[in-house]
C-alpha cells in the first residue's frame, strides 16, 4: 500500500480520491477537514481573535510586517518539513542559523563588496552541513536525532570558539536590508518587505518541488523506506537532499534574521524546536510520510499568532510555554486521530465501508496535489 | 470516509478552545498561587540580604538593601578613581596576615560560565590581568573550571579543587546564590583565602566578596532617569533577560517600585536577550499603543529594541541600555534620550588583584563594593572614542586599558 | 519476532529487532546467527570504548601532572555519573518502548522545588516530601504515558508539550531558589565509601540493577522490548500495549524525581532551572544511544546506558582537567556522540542485505506508532 503513495495520483483516478474531485471550493472544503488543512482554520481563527483584541493588528501595513517577521520561522518550518516528512529530525537548525549570523557579521563586516560572496559562502556552508547530516544519517546509519544533535553541539561550539563567543558586529546595511527592508510606497500596505517576497518564492518553489518526482519520492521514503527503495528510489540520496534543503532553509532564515534582529549569539536559539512544533501543528506526522508543505508554514503562522494573542491578552510571558505545550499536544492528538481514522477502518466504527484499495494514497496527494 | 474525517476540525477547534481556556485560566493563576499553599509554605526565614526571594516577585524587594544601595550610589570610594577596579567603600576589612607568602601561589577559579558577552569580556580582561601578575611573580598559575551555567557542575568543580587542585587560593564566581553556599563554605574550611565575586553566597566566610554596588542601584539609576524624562501616565516596556537571577531581579524590583510610585505604566517581558523576541514584543506593544520609554535589565539586545521602533515608524523612546558597545553606538547614531547603566565589568580584574594584596598580607575589604556609575550622554563620546574598534559585544567600562595585549586581545576577542 | 521475545522470557532482549523491516529477512538473519552474540558483543563494545576513553584520559591527565585514579578524581567522575545516570536509566526504558522523554529537565527542576519546599529544612518532613515529590513525578509520567499510549501522541511531542507546560508553571511560580533540603538528605549527598564511591553512585547502581532485573525477568520488561520492537506485532500477539508504555513513562519520571532528590542533596535548595542547566534531556538521550540502545526502541540495555553515561563523565572530567575552552567542549561532545554511535550503528547493520541499506532505523520505527495501520 505504501508503493501506492508514490504513484502520482491524478484527478482522473476518480472517486477513490475525493480530495481531487469536484469544484475548487469543494476541494478546499474537504482539504480543510484534514489535519493539514485544519491548521489554516486554526490560523484564521487565531487571526480573527488577535484582531478582535487589537484592531490595529488588522491594518494592512501592520499585517504585512507581521508576515515579514514570521517569514524566517515559516521558512525554517518548511525546511524542517522535508526532513520530517522523510522520516527524520533536524535538530541542527538553530546552530546553522547561529553560524550564518556569525559569518554575516564577521566576514561581511562593513565591506559592501563582500555581500554577494558572503551569500554564496553562507549557502555553501548550509549545503555542506546538510550534506554531513544526511550522509551521517544514511551512510553511517546513525539516527538523525543523534547526528543532528551532534552537529548542533559541534557546530555551535566551534563557531563560538572561533569567534570568542560573539560576532564582531552587524554587517553592512545593504545586507541587512534583505531581512529588514522592503519595497517602499506600495499602495495599501505601504511597504512590501523583501522577506515576504522571499517567503512567497520559497513557498512556490517548495510546492513545485513537492509536485515533482522528488516530492513524491520523499513522501514515499518517509512512509516506507524499504518499499521506496524497492520501487527504485535512492533512499540515501533522497534523505540527504532533504537534510540539505533543511539546512539551506535555515540559512535563508539566518540571512533574514541578520537583517531583522541583527547579529547576536542568541539569534536562532531554540529554532529547531520551534520549527518542529510548527511542522507538527501543521498536521505533519513525525515519522514521515504524511503532511503538506504549506501546512508547515501555516503552523508557523498559527504559532506566532498564538504568541501575539497571548501578548495582547497581557498574559504573563512566563505562561507562554505552558500554553504552547497544551496547544501542541492537543493539536497532535487531534491530528493523529484524524489521520488514523482517515487511513483505515476503525475497529470502533464497523459500519464504515472498507477503504478502497487506493485510499491510502490520499495523504500523498495532500502534499501538493490539492 | 466523510464521517470519519469530519471529526478532525472539531478536534482541532476544541484544541484551540482549550488553549484559549488555558490562557484565560493562566491570567488568573499567578494571583491564585500568591495566596496559595505554595508560597505560604515557603516563609522559612532567610539569613542574608543576598538570599533569593521565594514565591512572588515582590519578595525580591528588600527595603534595607535598597536604602543601602541608594546611599552607596553617592558614597565616597577609597582609592584612585583612575583605577576603579581597586576602589572600595570604607567598611569592615579582613586581616590577611596569616596568608602572607613570598612565593608565587596557585589560584583556582571556579567560573559560572562565559555564556554571555558580559562574562566573555570580563574573562578576557581577567586573563590579561593574570598575565601581568604572573610576570610580577605573584601568581604561578590559575586553574579554571567552567561550570557551563550549571550549579551541580560548579559544586563538583569546587569540590574537585579542594581535593585535587593543590590550590593556594580560591576564586569563585557563583552560578547561583543559595545553591553554592555550602560549597563555598567547604572551600573556606580549607583555610586558604577565598574570593567571591559578581553574584554572592549566603555566607560571609569568604576573605573578600567583590561586587559593584548592586542590582537595586542599577534599578534606581535607570528608573529615576526614565521618570525624570517621562511624564506621569507614560508607558514603559521593561525588557528582562530571565527570571530568578538575584542581580537581575533586584534591578527590576527597584525599578518597578519607582515606576509605581511615579505613575509610570510599566509592562515587563522575559526575552532571553534574543533580539528576535525583543523585536516581536516591542512591535506587538507598539501595535497596542504608544510607548514612551524602554527599560532593560541588561543592555544585551538593546539595538533590536531601538530598531523595532525605527521599523514601526514610531518615535524613539527614552531608553536605558547598558555600557555594551552596540548600545552606545546605536544611541549615538539615533540621538535618542538615553542612559547606559553599568554593571562594572572591570570587577573581573579585582579578584586577582585582591589575591595579590592577600598574599602580601595587606588587609582587604570584607565586602569589596566597587563603583558603579552609569554613562551619561555627555560622557558617551569619550567612551566611544576610547573603545574604537572594539566589537559590539564589548563593554565600555571593562577597565583593562593598561594591561598587556590592549587593544588587540579585546578587539579580536581572544578567549583562552 | 518481537512477539517471540515477549513469549519466551529466556531470550536476550538484545536480540529483539527494531523496525518494521521486512520480517522474512530478519528471521533468516536471526536464525543464521548464534544466540546472544548480538547483545553481548554490543555491550562489550561499549565498554571497550569506555576503556579506550579512560586510557586516553589517564595519559592526558598524567600530562597535566595529575593522577586520573586519585581519590578525588574518581569521586568526581562517579558523582558526575549519578544524576545523569538515573535520568538515563529512565530514558532507556522510554526509548526501549519506542517513545522519548524530553520533559526530564523540567520534571527534575519541579521535583527539586517541590521536595525542598516540602522539607523546609527539617528531617521530620523528609519522608512526606519525598513521597509527595515522587508521587507528583509519577503523575506527570502517567499523563505523558497516557498521551503516548492511549491518544497515540508521538513521545517527542507529548514530552515536549508536558515539558513546556511544566516549565511555564515553574517560570511563573518560582523565581530563584526555593525551600530548604533536610539535613539528612544533604548528609547523604556528601557521604560515601572511603571517600571514593559516593552514596549517590551506589543509588545509581541499585537502580540500574533493579531495572535490569525488571527488563530481563518480568513480563513487563519483555513487553517493553516487544512493543518497542514492533507495536503492532506485539499487540497482535496479545500484548496490551498501553500498560507497558504508561509504565515506562511513569518509571522514567520517577527516576527523574530520584535524580532531583540527589541534586537537592547537593545544592541544599530547590532550583527551578537546575534541570535545564544540566541539559538532561538531550544528554540523557545521547547517553542512552551512546550506550547501544536503538533510538527506535526494542533493543538495548541499562548496562549499556551506564557505559554511555560513564563515557560522557570521563570525557567531561578529562576536558575539565585539561582546561579545555568551554566552547570547544561542546564541539568535542558533539563529535564523540556521532562517531561513537556511528561505530555501533554500522556494526549492527553490516549483516543487513544491501538492498535494505537505505532505511534509517529511526525513521522506520518512528512510523510504527503513528501509522499502525500501514504496517
Amino acid at each position: 500500500m505504501s508503493t501506492a503513495t508514490s504513484t502520482p495520483s491524478r484527478p482522473s483516478a476518480g472517486r477513490a480520491l475525493p480530495l481531487t474531485e469536484g469544484s475548487l471550493v469543494q476541494r478546499l472544503l474537504r482539504g480543510a477537514l484534514t489535519p493539514g488543512g485544519a491548521v489554516f482554520i486554526l490560523a484564521a481563527v487565531l487571526f480573527v481573535a488577535v484582531v478582535a483584541i487589537n484592531p490595529n493588528f488588522g491594518d494592512p501595513p501592520q499585517l504585512i510586517r507581521f508576515i515579514g517577521r514570521t517569514a524566517p520561522i515559516a521558512i525554517a518550518a518548511m525546511g524542517q518539513y522535508y526532513v520530517i516528512v522523510s522520516g527524520e529530525f533536524d535538530l541542527s537548525m538553530g546552530a546553522v542559523i547561529a553560524t550564518q549570523v556569525v559569518i554575516a557579521g564577521n566576514y561581511i563586516g562593513q565591506d559592501e563588496g563582500r555581500v554577494l560572496p558572503a551569500l554564496v559562502l553562507m549557502l555553501l556552508v548550509g549545503a555542506v552541513v546538510g550534506l554531513v547530516n544526511g550522509l551521517g544519517t544514511t551512510l553511517l546509519k546513525v539516527p538523525s536525532f543523534i547526528v543532528t544533535l551532534g552537529t548542533m553541539l559541534a557546530l555551535g561550539g566551534l563557531v563560538r570558539y572561533l569567534t570568542g563567543g560573539a560576532a564582531t558586529g552587524n554587517p553592512v546595511d545593504t545586507f541587512r536590508e534583505i531581512g529588514r527592508g522592503g519595497i517602499q510606497d506600495v499602495p495599501v500596505i505601504e511597504v512590501l518587505p523583501y522577506s515576504v517576497i522571499i517567503l512567497v518564492a520559497i513557498m512556490a518553489g517548495g510546492v513545485w518541488l513537492m509536485r515533482s518526482p522528488f516530492g513524491r519520492t520523499i513522501i514515499a521514503t518517509g512512509d516506507n523506506p524499504d518499499a521506496a527503495g524497492l520501487a527504485g528510489a535512492h533512499v540515501w540520496w533522497v534523505k540527504t537532499r532533504a537534510f540539505m534543503l533543511s539546512s539551506l532553509s535555515a540559512t535563508v532564515a539566518g540571512i533574514l534574521l541578520v537583517g531583522y534582529a541583527g547579529v547576536h549569539p542568541s539569534v536562532g536559539a531554540g529554532y529547531e524546536f520551534q520549527a518542529i512544533t510548527a511542522v507538527v501543528l501543521g498536521g505533519v506526522v513525525l515519522g514521515g510520510g504524511r503532511g503538506w508543505l504549506l501546512s508547515a508554514a501555516a503552523g508557523a503562522f498559527a504559532l506566532e499568532l498564538l504568541f501575539s494573542f497571548l501578548n495582547f491578552q497581557e498574559v504573563e510571558s512566563t505562561w507562554r510555554p505552558t500554553v504552547q505545550g497544551v496547544i501542541i499536544i492537543l493539536a497532535v492528538a487531534a491530528a493523529g486521530r484524524a489521520w488514523s481514522l482517515g487511513r483505515r477502518p476503525s475497529r470502533t466504527s464497523p459500519p464504515a465501508a472498507p477503504a478502497p484499495p487506493s485510499t491510502p494514497a490520499h495523504p500523498g496527494t495532500e502534499t501538493g496535489e490539492k | 470516509m466523510r464521517r470519519k474525517i469530519h471529526r478532525a476540525p472539531i478536534a482541532v477547534a476544541s484544541a484551540l478552545l482549550l488553549g484559549v481556556v488555558a490562557t484565560a485560566c493562566s491570567t488568573e493563576d499567578p494571583t491564585d498561587t500568591d495566596s496559595g499553599s505554595e508560597s505560604s509554605e515557603t516563609s522559612a526565614p532567610e539569613e542574608s540580604e543576598e538570599s533569593p526571594a521565594e514565591g512572588g516577585e515582590q519578595e525580591w524587594f528588600d527595603q534595607a538593601v535598597y536604602d543601602e544601595q541608594y546611599e552607596q550610589r553617592s558614597a565616597t570610594f577609597e582609592g584612585d578613581p583612575e583605577t576603579p577596579y581597586l576602589q572600595y567603600i570604607d567598611g569592615e576589612m579582613t586581616d590577611t596576615s596569616e596568608y602572607k607568602s613570598n612565593k608565587a601561589g596557585k589560584a583556582c577559579f571556579a567560573n559560572a560560565s562565559i555564556s554571555n558577552p558580559w562574562r566573555q569580556t570580563g574573562w578576557i580582561t581577567m586573563n590579561q590581568q593574570l598575565k601581568a601578575l604572573q610576570e610580577e611573580g605573584v601568581i604561578s598559575e590559575m586553574e579554571t573550571r567552567d561550570a557551563g551555567d550549571d550549579d551541580n557542575t560548579q559544586i563538583a568543580d569546587i569540590d574537585y579543587f579542594i581535593s585535587e587542585g593543590n590550590c593556594d587560593a580560591f576564586i569563585i564566581s557563583p552560578n547561583s546564590t543559595a545553591a553554592m553556599t555550602d560549597a563555598v563554605e567547604r572551600a573556606c574550611e580549607t583555610g586558604k583565602p577565598v574570593v567571591v565575586f559578581d553574584r554572592g553566597v549566603n555566607t560571609d566566610c569568604a576573605t573578600s566578596f567583590i561586587h559593584p554596588i548592586g542590582g537595586f542601584a542599577w534599578g534606581i539609576d535607570t528608573a529615576e532617569f526614565l521618570v525624570d524624562n517621562l511624564e506621569e501616565g507614560d508607558k514603559v516596556v521593561a525588557l528582562r533577560i530571565l527570571p530568578g537571577v538575584d542581580v537581575l531581579e533586584q534591578r527590576w524590583a527597584a525599578a518597578e517600585k519607582i515606576f509605581d510610585e511615579n505613575g509610570i505604566e510599566a509592562v515587563d517581558f522575559f526575552t532571553g536577550a534574543d533580539p528576535t523576541e525583543i523585536k516581536t514584543f516591542i512591535t506587538d506593544e507598539l501595535n497596542k499603543g504608544e510607548i514612551q520609554g524602554v527599560w532593560m535589565d541588561a543592555g544585551d539586545g538593546a539595538v533590536a529594541a531601538i530598531e523595532a521602533f525605527e521599523d514601526f515608524g514610531a518615535d524613539l523612546p527614552v531608553m536605558t541600555g547598558e555600557d555594551e558597545m552596540s548600545f552606545l553606538r546605536k544611541w549615538e547614531e539615533t540621538g535618542l534620550t538615553g542612559l547606559a547603566p553599568v554593571y562594572s565589568n572591570f570587577q573581573w580584574r579585582t579578584p586577582l588583584l585582591a589575591l595579590q594584596k592577600i598574599w602580601a598580607g595587606e588587609e582587604v575589604p570584607k565586602e569589596w563594593v566597587l563603583p558603579q556609575t552609569p554613562i551619561t550622554e555627555d560622557e558617551r563620546a569619550d567612551y566611544l572614542e576610547a573603545n574604537d574598534g572594539m566589537p559590539d559585544g564589548h563593554y565600555a567600562k571593562f577597565g583593562g586599558e593598561d594591561l598587556v595585549g590592549y587593544p588587540e586581545v579585546w578587539q579580536e576577542r581572544q578567549i583562552p | 519476532m518481537s512477539a517471540t521475545a515477549a513469549q519466551s522470557p529466556g531470550q536476550t532482549p538484545g536480540q529483539t529487532p527494531t523496525a518494521p523491516e521486512p520480517r522474512e529477512s530478519v528471521r533468516r538473519r536471526r536464525a543464521a546467527r548464534p544466540r546472544n552474540t548480538g547483545g553481548l558483543s554490543s555491550t562489550s563494545l561499549i565498554y571497550l570504548v569506555l576503556v579506550g576513553v579512560i586510557a586516553a584520559s589517564v595519559v592526558l591527565t598524567a600530562i597535566e601532572g595529575r593522577n586520573f585514579f586519585s581519590q578525588g578524581n574518581i569521586w568526581a567522575v562517579l558523582t558526575a555519573m549519578s544524576v545523569l545516570g538515573l535520568i538515563a536509566i529512565g530514558q532507556t526504558l522510554v526509548i526501549l518502548v519506542g517513545s522519548l522523554d524530553l520533559s526530564v529537565p523540567y520534571v527534575v527542576s519541579l521535583a527539586t522545588v517541590i521536595a525542598a519546599g516540602g522539607m523546609k529544612g527539617l528531617d521530620s518532613n523528609l519522608p512526606a516530601a519525598g513521597v509527595n515529590t515522587l508521587g507528583l513525578c509519577a503523575l506527570i509520567g502517567l499523563v505523558m504515558g497516557l498521551l503516548v499510549g492511549v491518544l497515540h501522541v508521538h513521545g517527542f511531542i507529548a514530552s515536549l508539550g508536558i515539558g513546556l507546560v511544566v516549565s511555564g508553571y515553574l517560570g511563573t511560580n518560582y523565581q530563584g531558589s526555593h525551600g530548604d533540603a533536610s539535613p539528612d538528605l544533604e548528609l547523604l549527598g556528601r557521604s560515601g565509601i572511603a571517600g571514593i564511591i559516593p552514596t549517590a553512585f551506589i543509588i545509581l547502581l541499585v537502580a540500574a540493577a533493579l531495572v535490569t532485573l525488571l527488563l530481563r525477568y518480568t513480563r513487563l520488561g519483555h513487553h517493553l522490548y516487544a512493543i518497542g520492537g514492533n507495536q503492532d506485532v506485539a499487540r497482535m500477539s496479545g500484548v496490551r500495549t498501553v500498560v507497558p508504555v504508561v509504565a515506562a513513562h511513569v518509571m522514567c519520571s520517577v527516576l527523574a524525581g530520584f535524580a532531583a532528590l540527589l541534586l537537592l542533596s547537593r545544592t541544599g535548595v530547590g532550583l527551578p532551572t537546575i534541570g535545564s542547566q544540566g541539559r538532561y534531556d538531550l544528554l540523557s538521550i545521547a547517553a542512552v544511544v551512546l550506550g547501544g540502545t536503538l533510538l527506535a526502541g526494542g533493543k538495548g540495555s541499562v548496562i549499556g546506558t551506564i557505559g554511555g553515561v560513564a563515557i560522557f563523565a570521563v570525557l567531561d572530567n578529562v576536558m575539565g582537567v585539561m582546561q579545555v575552552n568551554p566552547f570547544l567542549k561542546d564541539f568535542v561532545r558533539g563529535l564523540v556522540i556521532v562517531l561513537a554511535v556511528a561505530v555501533y550503528a554500522r556494526r549492527s547493520v553490516v549483516r543487513r542485505p544491501p538492498r535494505f541499506g537505505g532505511s534509517g532505523p529511526l525513521g522506520a520505527s518512528l512510523g510504527t506508532n503513528q501509522k499502525g495501520g500501514a504496517a
